[in-house]
């Protein structure tokens, strides 16, 4: 089991109140899998995914992430799990500016300590594998919102990471282009990554192989996505 | 840990780079104050340790087992008038110290006035006439180059000789010999039996360009009235403390200087001088501290402020660097490198542009000699000194960021 969640809830202050953003859920995906985590806002899908991607630990309950507990992590130690474990995509892509492609990518490598000459070999052919082989050298503001997409899911891929995490990826593209990531993200699956999509766009859910609902907290379902006619 | 920051020192040290290079104007401005801080350091730096150098060099040559018996102390602390009101030091004092002193090795009267000096078609004024004994060869350190000085019989026959030093000779004579001619100084004509070796300058002025007679022969020509300073040599330098007390007390009796009152003569010494000079550069630095200290305060202050707000501007930045893997003391040590990396680009400047100043002071004050470079050491130990400590509030407020909202912060 990848991701292994029992009773887990997540309660923290706003303003005075004390919110309930997590309410004992319990939760396992597999290696391989292809989730949605799909709910309206305040649901909770946005403090899962921080709990998942180990930016967050829980107030109570286990999290168990390749085999490693990590609800009682140190900052640090979350940190060089994240490293490890976590590619995130976010729905502003979150590339630095005065850095081109290339350097983006290799961000995650510098952190674990890749000597720079290999770090730039493992860098490129991840830009390569998502199709952004001829714009390595750009700059995120020379590359349109697809591209930097691209960029940012090449830098979450160049560590080699058990899950991939993205947080609403098309949120920021238009529609053509978020048909574009998607298929991206199928074909990323289909090559054996393990990829956590969270959105409220039922559309975009679809795309996925399970789908996961929250409200209020809670886990109201929990479906296999039924893919009938294949493009 | 540590070996981790060193290994990433080169990616810091790259990123810093970009960040400061993205904002030319903002880091030339920031750093400004650190430049002038240094800039203040390595001039007086510099030139405090241009002259130390130079001064030490000249006085070793002058030689420290000599003690100087004269109406005035060399430096002088208070009421000048009560000086001026002593009795001259005379030919009695000196016959005294020659008979009664035995820890002196060599006793020279010594005694100087201003002439016109001519030979030939030429004439040079206000030459330094000296009038002494055999003895001043010891007292004086001085060796003929040329020629010879003058025997005990030439002083006792108060013969009309001369000895010339090396810039003198030069100028009167150009490039003939001067040995056997006969020169003019004041209304009197001297035959030259010597020249010396040359001493070199002493902040530009020439310490050559005097003639030595002997003293019966000054004294007769020039007046008896005039006051002697006399030169006495300790046998070692050992001695010298109990040489002067020996002193003292054969010029208290020869002067009848009653026993409550103090000395109405002074023994000076080299050391003097030395002190004198020490106590001046002592202030000096004192002031260069005080000057430097407050420039890099208000240019560390400058650097803090810059760095909170690069801090901020890149909160979304620290955000991401977390998410992808950075622990603390990568994000601590990037935003530190950059505040030293910025301290340091006015640190260097200032480096550059103080050893320019400072040589360029030396050699006003025509002080020969290298410029030390270990105030390159100084300039860029304070400049990064100043980097961490202005620098770690900054740094330490982007390393303890929580990931989730900095992701988010608009």
């Amino acid at each position: 089991m990848l991701i292994d969640i029992r009773a887990l809830s997540k309660k923290y202050l706003l303003g005075t109140v004390r919110v309930l953003a997590l309410n004992e859920i319990s939760l396992s995906i597999e290696r391989n899998e292809y989730v949605a985590i799909m709910g309206p806002s305040g649901s909770g899908k946005s403090t899962l995914m921080n709990i998942i991607g180990c930016l967050d630990v829980p107030t109570s309950g286990s999290y168990t992430l390749n085999g490693q507990a990590v609800a009682s992590l140190s900052d640090d130690e979350l940190a060089t799990i994240r490293n490890k474990e976590i590619g995130f995509v976010f729905q502003t892509f979150n590339l630095l500016p005065r850095a081109d492609a290339l350097h983006n990518v290799e961000l995650p490598l510098i952190y674990k300590g890749v000597p720079k000459a290999e770090r730039r070999i493992i860098a490129r052919e991840t830009l390569e594998k998502v199709g952004l082989g001829d714009r390595m050298d750009h700059k995120p503001n020379e590359l349109s919102g697809g591209q930097r997409q691209r960029v940012a899911i090449a830098r979450a891929l160049v560590n080699n990471p058990s899950i991939i995490l993205a947080d609403e990826p098309t949120g920021n593209l238009d529609s053509t282009t978020g048909e574009e990531i998607m298929k991206l993200f199928a074909d990323l699956n289909a090559a054996g990554n393990t990829i956590i999509v969270v959105t409220h766009e039922e559309e975009i859910a679809r795309k996925s192989k399970r789908i996961i609902r929250l409200r209020d907290g809670r886990i109201v379902s929990d479906e296999t996505v039924e893919h009938e006619a294949a493009v | 840990m540590i070996r981790d920051s060193f290994a990433l020192l080169g990616e810091y040290t790259g990123m810093a780079w970009q960040s400061i290079i993205a904002h030319k104007m903002r880091s030339i401005l920031t750093t400004l104050g650190i430049l002038i801080g240094v800039t203040t350091i390595i001039t007086i730096w510099t030139t405090i340790q241009g002259l130390n150098t130079y001064i030490g060099s000249v006085l070793s040559d002058i030689g420290n087992s000599v003690v100087y018996v004269e109406k005035y102390p060399w430096v002088i602390k208070g009421d000048f008038w009560k000086y001026r009101n002593r009795k001259n030091i005379g030919w009695r004092e000196y016959e005294a110290i020659r008979r009664h002193s035995r820890l002196a090795r060599a006793v020279t009267p010594q005694v100087v006035a201003s002439r016109v000096a001519a030979y030939d078609d030429k004439k040079l004024e206000q030459v330094a006439v000296l009038g002494t004994t055999e003895s001043f060869t010891e007292t004086g350190s001085v060796t003929p180059e040329s020629g010879r000085f003058f025997t005990g019989a030439d002083i006792r026959n108060k013969a009309r000789l001369t000895v010339l030093g090396a810039q003198l000779a030069e100028e009167l004579f150009k490039k003939s010999n001067p040995l056997g001619k006969r020169i003019r100084i004041g209304d009197m004509k001297y035959k030259v039996i010597g020249v010396l070796e040359r001493q070199g300058d002493f902040f530009g002025q020439s310490r050559d360009n005097f003639a030595i007679v002997p003293i019966g022969t000054f004294r007769n020509v020039y007046g008896q009235q005039r006051g002697l300073q006399i030169a006495v040599l300790a046998a070692t330098s050992a001695e010298l403390e109990d040489l002067k007390e020996e002193l003292r007390g054969i010029l208290r009796q020869t002067r009848k200087v009653p026993a409550a009152d103090e000395d109405d003569f002074a023994i000076n010494q080299m050391d003097q001088l030395t002190g004198f000079y020490e106590d001046a550069t002592a202030t000096l630095y004192a002031i260069i501290f005080i000057i430097a200290a407050i420039s890099l305060l208000v240019g560390g202050i400058g650097i803090t402020n810059i760095m909170m707000v690069s801090v901020t501007e890149r909160t979304r930045e620290i955000g991401l660097r977390k998410a992808v893997g950075a622990k603390k003391n990568n994000i601590l040590s990037q935003f530190l490198m950059e505040a030293i990396a910025l301290s340091s680009i006015g640190g260097v400047a200032g480096i550059l542009i103080g050893l320019l100043a400072g040589s360029l002071i030396l050699s006003l004050l025509k002080v020969t000699g290298g410029v030390d470079f270990s105030a390159i050491f100084v300039g860029f130990g304070f400049s990064a000194f100043v980097g961490v400590v202005s620098g770690f509030y900054p740094a330490y407020k982007a390393a303890t960021m929580n990931p989730i909202d900095s992701l988010r912060y608009e």
